[in-house]
């Protein structure tokens, strides 16, 4: 006859022994994906596990949506439609003039002898959701690996750059904001072509330039492009307007703070771009304007797009 | 007064538990427009479960959801399962205590294990380098607080007997 007790007894291990056990083990895991990203793995097996809660979720907005699309009066739906065709309009000249521009530019780059740009290729992905997490400004997008989406590649909407994607899972990924704080982005000043480096500002939803000097030539209403020398972003997309300059006589440096170009918190819709371009061949003295023109995080890409920038050169603005 | 023996329940059933995640775990995707004054509903039928079943569902459930939705946000991978078994660890300890009040303290008692499992969650993202992200982070639990005796109507509808069984 044994003695153990009856099973309605068993409750297993005391309950500060088991948050002592979860707690070291959630603190283990913490400091092995800050430090090492080694759970990358598990990550996109547990994004994979979340997929249909977070699909389900945009359904509400989806019905939002095709409710107040169906009730929309005829004379909005006019408007809009008139709106839209000026707009192509515009657009059209505009692609014009790209097509001409661009075939002469391919032309004097062979005549210099200078290795030519390939398109970049856009791929529409549909927001699926913002973080909710209200320290991290990132969101997700219903594109992934599956449909070959790279991490590194940059984000845009019809206005401009929105930001970077930095976790690819099967079938959605993960896109840094511009206003993160770690996220930083290499601009250009479209009026005179002075380069700098934007950083994400973080809760007030602005981009700032560090380190410029008190005496740079930028202004308020500047517009600022991404200048291409990464080579992760295409040249020429619109990043930014300069709104509020702070020159402080105590500290060299001026801080330039500009409104994000893109709806970076609004819209539905944005482009990945896969800047897939012919790497060319590393020239000797390359080596130049190679500053802080990565994000902190991706310290992988920091190579091939060392390798990619010295070849790159600043295309035509869009604006 | 005894609320929780006032009336006799089902036994809970395992799909009402993984039903209740779930629904919780859709309402944390919704696309909110502040996520600081949203309640986190996963934290909250969480606590409901540690409370009312405690053998049924404890650390190990917190973890695994904690796991769930640090993937889910794209933040760094275990906080939320830090700050889960927290929770699920006072929730348990509480769960004979809490269950004597009435419905206006156990929403007391949830909001300091709620504003508590916050804490860690920003202890964690401060040690990693985040910035506060503001007073109003406290808002979502106490939201959470308030929400209490409504999860517990509706988390317990599965459970209660027919008026005419009742009389029997």
């Amino acid at each position: 006859m044994d003695h153990t007790p009856p099973p309605f007894f068993k409750r297993g291990p005391a309950p500060l022994v088991r948050l002592f056990f979860f707690a070291s083990l959630s603190l283990a895991l913490l400091v092995v994906d800050a430090r090492f990203r080694y759970v990358d793995g598990l990550r996109s097996w547990l994004a994979l596990a979340a997929y249909p809660i977070q699909r389900a979720a945009t359904w509400p907005i989806d019905v939002v949506q095709s409710l107040s699309s169906y009730l929309s009066m005829q004379a909005s739906l006019i408007e809009e439609n008139q709106r839209l065709r000026a707009q192509l309009l515009a657009n059209v000249q505009d692609a014009q003039r790209y097509q001409e521009l661009q075939s002469e530019a391919t032309e004097m780059r062979r005549m210099i002898g200078a290795t030519e740009k390939l398109p970049v290729l856009a791929q529409p992905a549909e927001i699926l959701y913002l973080s909710r997490d209200p320290y991290a400004h990132r969101l997700f997008i219903d594109r992934g690996s599956a449909q070959g989406v790279k991490a590194g590649s940059p984000v845009a909407d019809d206005t401009g750059v929105i930001g970077q994607v930095t976790r690819v899972h099967p079938l959605l990924s993960e896109v840094t904001l511009l206003t993160n704080p770690d996220q930083a982005i290499p601009v250009q000043v479209v009026r005179n072509g002075l380069r700098a480096v934007a950083f994400g500002g973080g809760a007030s939803g602005m981009i700032e330039l560090r380190y410029m000097p008190a005496n740079a030539e930028v202004q308020d209403g500047d517009k600022l492009v991404t200048s291409g020398i990464d080579g992760t972003y295409p040249p020429g997309l619109a990043v930014a307007t300069v709104v509020r300059i702070e020159r402080d006589q105590e500290r060299s440096f001026a801080r330039v703070y500009c409104k994000p170009s893109a709806g970076i918190e609004r819209g539905r819709y944005v482009l990945v771009l896969t800047n897939e371009t012919a790497r060319p061949p590393r020239p000797e003295e390359g080596t130049k304007d190679r500053r802080g023109e990565k994000t902190r995080r991706s310290k992988g890409k920091d190579k091939s797009a060392a390798e990619k920038a010295p070849e790159k050169a600043v295309s035509d603005d869009p604006q | 007064m005894i609320p929780s023996s006032s009336q006799i329940l089902r036994p809970v059933r395992m799909s009402t538990v993984i039903g209740s995640f779930a629904i919780a775990l859709f309402l944390n995707y919704l696309p909110w427009p502040d996520l600081r004054l949203v309640p986190d509903f996963v934290a909250l039928v969480l606590a409901f479960w540690c409370v009312r079943q405690p053998r049924l569902v404890g650390l190990g459930v917190g973890w695994m959801l904690g796991l769930l939705t640090d993937a889910g946000n794209g933040v760094l991978l275990g906080q939320h399962a830090l700050a889960y078994s927290l929770l699920a660890f006072l929730s348990v300890w509480l769960s004979r205590r809490i269950l004597w009040f009435g419905p206006m303290l156990q929403s007391l008692h949830i909001a300091l294990i709620l504003l508590v499992t916050q804490a860690a969650v920003l202890v964690v993202r401060l040690a990693a380098g985040d910035p506060f992200p503001g007073w109003p982070i406290i808002i979502g639990p106490i939201f959470g607080a308030i929400l209490w005796p409504v999860a517990t109507w509706l988390l317990l509808l599965p459970q209660r007997r027919p008026e005419r069984e009742q009389a029997i």
